[in-house]
């Protein structure tokens, strides 16, 4: 089990109902983080059209998170 | 330089930003609220950024930007909050010696942006409903 600390935002923000939390979770990637944290964001939105981003740094979905990390959820995004 | 704003662009002081002795223009990209999006009247909108990473994210792009399309100035500021009709949303410029370079970088910069930095529109319709740009198909799982 790691400790890893989710964050969401904007639609997955609201239907969390909170914008981040602290959670153990047994998990190798960016995506199982997003996969075990479904019940929260409330997507089942293929991982290609969000984003993902690992201690401030965007990530790739397959990229490995670490006990500790910070793992930061993005609904698809619409700047401009 | 990229930026984040909470409070109204002023584009006079930005263009002061990109002036440069050695170009011989700017050009210059305003994104304006609009009172329609795919049939809806829209009464105004919300962004929502995570300005550490649109910041760090943002400056790259301008960086990648100057790789392809040599120039000497370029500033680009995004708004956050919430924005009336007619507000200016995000506001790209970028001075060269030659236009052609100013084009097409400034064109390269709105292009990534709007694509690539964690920024998210709230529209608010006038009918009251509201919705997040781009996000249908993560609504309602």
């Amino acid at each position: 089990m790691k400790t890893i600390t989710v964050k969401y935002f904007a639609m997955f923000r609201e239907h969390a109902g909170l914008s981040e939390e602290t959670l153990e979770l047994d998990v190798a990637t960016a995506e199982d983080v997003y996969k075990q944290t479904q019940h929260r964001h409330g997507s089942n939105e293929p991982t290609g059209h969000c984003k993902v981003a690992i201690n401030d740094t965007m990530a790739e979905w397959k990229s490995d998170v670490n006990d500790g990390d910070v793992v930061l959820l993005f609904p698809p995004v619409a700047g401009g | 330089m990229f930026s984040i704003s909470d409070e109204t662009i002023r584009v006079d002081e930005l263009r002061e930003q990109v002036m440069n002795p050695g170009s011989g223009g700017v050009c210059v990209f305003e994104g304006w609220v609009r009172n329609e999006n795919e049939g809806r009247t829209v009464q105004r909108l919300e962004y929502e950024v995570y300005a550490p990473l649109a910041i760090k994210e943002g400056e790259i792009v301008i960086a990648q930007a100057k790789e392809r399309f040599p120039f000497l100035a370029a500033s680009c500021v995004h708004r956050s909050g919430l924005l009336e009709i007619g507000d200016c949303a995000v506001w790209v410029g970028v001075s060269a010696p030659h236009r052609d370079e100013a084009f097409k970088a400034c064109r390269y910069i709105i292009d990534e942006i709007k694509v690539r930095l964690p920024i998210w529109k709230k529209e608010h319709y006038v009918d009251g409903d509201s919705g997040w740009v781009n996000c249908e198909r993560c609504a309602n799982v």
